[in-house]
């Protein structure tokens, strides 16, 4: 009795004592690791990764995948900057219409919007398989970007736009606000609202929910827009920081945000997991990147290490969840 | 009992010696004796639910965890897996298609014993011209590249037969292999089996068809509630005296339901259909009408196959694209094109697999109480987890939910208490009708009982019922009426104090129910 609540909990917190084993283990290997700087650091380095992670582990929840994050990312952050630089110019009808900070900023989010609402109709209406869907967004926002941009990076933002990659609100980088707020949000909407409450039945029982009476493919399309509009903020975040939109910012982002949603303990089948599960992948993830760069790790090697505490960590979750039906074949 | 001549005793190839086999909360088979015999067709006969395929999953391998022995050739073997009784010549010919949709015909036929050239590649042209005989034989003017996907179902099954003679079985199982095919196909298929036994093979043959008996049979084996009643040859028996061995029960302090004066007429039901698919001229559901009214219970009995599920799941708005009918509700007509739309109508549905369709498992009770009706538990927009606790604490005293809290998660409740929490998620929707479709499978008795109370109850409480059950006994006990679908049409309608056992099951099986609708 009393070995097993050792081993439930062993179990159950199993992302929050890796995450600690490990910032121990650094604290003893590097003296630069347990800096006040070091520390926001790291949290600007993982507030994008966070930020996307929300989304899509509410995607995972309903049993979807979106791999388009990155790309979505790029798309926006070109949009916001574009829009706040230099407007719509349309020569032949002497128009220009102009955009402020806000309007920029909300275009930009809306885009995102629109691409994973895209994403959310392929998938339940026309019942394209979620990873082939987003893997079609992936290429199609991608080339979108370099449509917008012309290829090149747009640059020059300006000091206001700036302020949302690096300046400090009381005492609290920017970044780590947006994505905060963005968590405690999340974290509201899965738990204490009707629209996560069914997130979780969706993915759990799809059949079940469609029999209760629940509109499973509405319910799936708004996951998929909210995973777009939060790429979106992550690409606001990303140009923000380097005061540039970049053709080819956020690639590869979506397998750190998958990972970080895996190593939160979310099943890939959709159902089960948390918010805050995935906050604490992002923080092992972010703290692993962090130290083996302070520890002057060959990046090679630190691309090996990562895939295998991915592959520890579902690991652990399979084995801690054995009793679970999908396990029986 | 079966005549011990020696000739008999011979031939005996297989028998089984005191074969039990429990899931949870029901015993499938209970001391079974069976015995086959080479050169004979060995039918196999019994309601549904008797344990009969339970008893060939035995036999061919696929359930390994059961009590007694099986004896073949006079040793005794245990088959850890299909293949090693395959090794040892036993093959089946599964109820439900086994076959892969996107492989050829002749693909599928060599599957798992793929003919090999002397570089070790496929023989492709060897296996094509192996299939075509085997094809001929069978009469059948199929392509043996053709994929099996673009074959009709009834020609699938024959496929399927194919693939079990090339195996060459000494001992084959055919778990009812005409339910899918042509008239013409069933002779096909009959002198096929005469030839097997001409040439020494046992035969066992399940089948709810029993004119099929008086034309193949060697011998016949009746199972019922798990029990072997009796083996009879051919020639002994008839009709009646198989049908009255089929479901001869002794009704013991079964549930005894209270009758009721029904009601308002709640639901009206005019032709009813279901295609099979899109496109297809083959009816699952054909024009079934029925009324059902307040403080009523109606039964729906049916053989598998019988358009029972896909009868309810039609009124549940689940095939909008597919079906057809006039559904009326209180004297309104409405359309149900979803089962968002049959919620809002009134209509609740108890599926018959409440762990595919009617419980998110990793959920608790409280949020699987809540899930059809979850606006009833928001204040200002957010889910008070208080309002919902109560709720389903209300919930959980009505219907007598045995769990320590309602946070409990489902999937740690026993079949009975899952079942009360499904029965609890559609009470709390408010619902005019109730459709239940097997609501007591895989729960014990006890539970049994207490769900036929709660049954009762809703209905006296002036609900609307409708149940689909398999288990004549349970139809009987609590139904006021009783419709049978026969191949997808209503074949009889009996009130309570005119049904038997007897009447019903006569009126379910295929080939008797012209016989109904001329009297």
């Amino acid at each position: 009795m009393h070995t097993n609540d050792w081993k439930s909990y062993l179990i159950k917190f199993h992302s929050l004592i890796a995450l600690f084993l490990m910032i121990i283990v650094m604290m003893l290997l590097s003296d630069k690791f347990m800096t006040v700087d070091n520390f926001w650091n790291v949290m600007r380095q993982i507030s994008v990764n966070v930020c996307i992670s929300v989304g899509m582990t509410l995607v995972i929840l309903t049993g979807g995948i979106d791999l388009s994050v990155g790309s979505i990312l790029a798309f926006c952050g070109a949009v916001s900057a574009g829009l706040y630089k230099n407007g719509i110019q349309i020569p032949e009808f002497d128009l220009f219409i102009g955009f402020t900070l806000l309007g920029a900023i909300l275009a930009g989010t809306g885009a995102g919007a629109v691409l994973g609402g895209f994403n959310g109709i392929m998938i339940t209406r026309f019942r394209v398989p979620p990873f082939v869907a987003t893997l079609a967004m992936l290429t199609v926002a991608r080339g979108l970007t370099l449509l917008w941009t012309g290829g090149f990076p747009i640059t020059g933002l300006g000091d206001s736009f700036t302020f949302f990659g690096t300046g400090w609100f009381l005492g609290i980088p920017m970044p780590v606000w947006i994505s905060a707020i963005i968590v405690i949000l999340a974290v509201v909407i899965a738990i204490r609202t009707r629209l996560g409450r069914y997130i979780y039945a969706v993915g759990g029982n799809e059949k079940a929910s469609l029999l209760s009476g629940l509109n499973v493919k509405k319910i799936k399309t708004i996951v998929y827009i909210i995973a777009g509009a939060l790429s979106a903020v992550g690409g606001l975040i990303v140009t923000s920081r380097l005061d540039s939109a970049q053709p080819n910012a956020g690639m590869g982002y979506e397998l750190d945000s998958i990972a970080a949603v895996v190593i939160g303990g979310t099943s890939l089948s959709g159902g089960r997991g948390s918010i805050m599960g995935t906050v604490q992948g992002a923080l092992i993830i972010g703290v692993l990147n962090n130290g083996l760069v302070l520890l002057n790790v060959s990046p090679f090697w630190q691309q090996v290490i990562k895939g295998l505490v991915i592959l520890i960590a579902v690991i652990i979750d399979r084995i801690s969840n054995r009793d679970s039906p999908d396990e029986v074949l | 009992m079966l005549n011990q001549n020696k000739t008999d005793t011979d031939n005996l190839i297989l028998k089984t010696r005191s074969i039990s086999k429990e899931f949870p909360g029901v015993l499938a088979l209970d001391k079974v004796d069976l015995r086959i015999f080479c050169g004979q067709v060995n039918a196999v006969v019994g309601e549904n639910g008797a344990g009969k395929s339970t008893l060939m999953k035995i036999l061919c391998g696929v359930y390994t965890d059961y009590t007694g022995k099986i004896i073949l050739d006079g040793k005794e073997v245990m088959f850890r897996n299909p293949r090693d009784a395959q090794i040892e010549g036993i093959s089946i010919i599964h109820q439900e298609l086994n076959l892969i949709p996107n492989l050829t015909v002749a693909e599928n036929i060599f599957l798992g014993g793929e003919e090999t050239d002397r570089f070790g590649f496929l023989d492709r042209s060897k296996m094509r011209s192996v299939t075509l005989e085997l094809l001929e034989k069978l009469e059948l003017d199929i392509n043996p590249t053709v994929r099996v996907s673009d074959l009709r179902v009834g020609q699938q099954q024959l496929i399927e037969i194919a693939r079990a003679l090339h195996v060459e079985a000494r001992i084959l199982i055919m778990d009812e292999p005409t339910s899918a095919i042509s008239e013409k196909e069933i002779d096909i298929l009959f002198s096929i089996i005469e030839s097997l036994r001409e040439r020494n093979v046992a035969v066992i043959y399940i089948t709810h068809k029993l004119d099929e008996l008086f034309r193949i049979a060697s011998n016949v084996s009746v199972l019922r509630d798990g029990k072997l009643i009796n083996t009879s040859p051919i020639d002994e028996v008839d009709k009646e005296t198989i049908i009255h061995s089929m479901v001869g029960r002794e009704v013991d302090d079964f549930f005894v339901k209270s009758t009721l004066n029904p009601g308002n007429e709640v639901l009206r039901v005019e032709n009813l259909s279901l295609l099979r698919s899109a496109g297809s001229k083959d009816f699952i559901v054909k024009n079934v009408s029925f009324v059902v009214r307040q403080r009523e219970i109606l039964g729906i009995y049916g053989l598998m196959g019988a358009g029972r599920t896909e009868l309810f799941e039609t009124l549940f708005g689940m095939h909008p694209t597919i079906s057809s009918g006039e559904i009326i509700i209180n004297g309104n007509s409405v359309s149900i094109n979803s089962p968002e739309q049959a919620i809002d109508a009134g209509i609740g549905f108890v599926t018959e697999n409440r762990k595919d369709e009617g419980l998110v498992i990793q959920m608790s009770v409280a949020e699987n109480v809540s899930l059809a009706g979850i606006k009833q538990v928001e204040s200002f927009g957010f889910l008070s987890k208080k309002m919902e606790d109560k709720l389903a604490d209300n919930y959980k005293d009505r219907v007598g939910i045995k769990t320590p809290t309602v946070g409990q998660i489902v999937d740690k409740l026993s079949g009975g208490n899952q079942q009360k929490v499904v029965l609890a998620k559609w009470l709390i929707t408010d619902p005019l009708i109730l459709l239940l479709d097997e609501p007591t499978r895989g729960v014990d008795v006890n539970a049994k009982n207490e769900i036929y109370q709660l049954i009762s109850q809703l209905a006296s409480d002036g609900l609307a019922v409708i149940i689909i059950s398999s288990e004549l006994p349970e139809i009987l006990a609590i139904s006021d009426r009783i419709i049978v679908l026969t191949e997808g049409k209503k074949t009889a309608e009996f009130f309570r104090k005119e049904f038997t056992e007897e009447k019903i099951i006569k009126a379910a099986l295929p080939d008797q129910y012209h016989l109904y609708l001329n009297q």
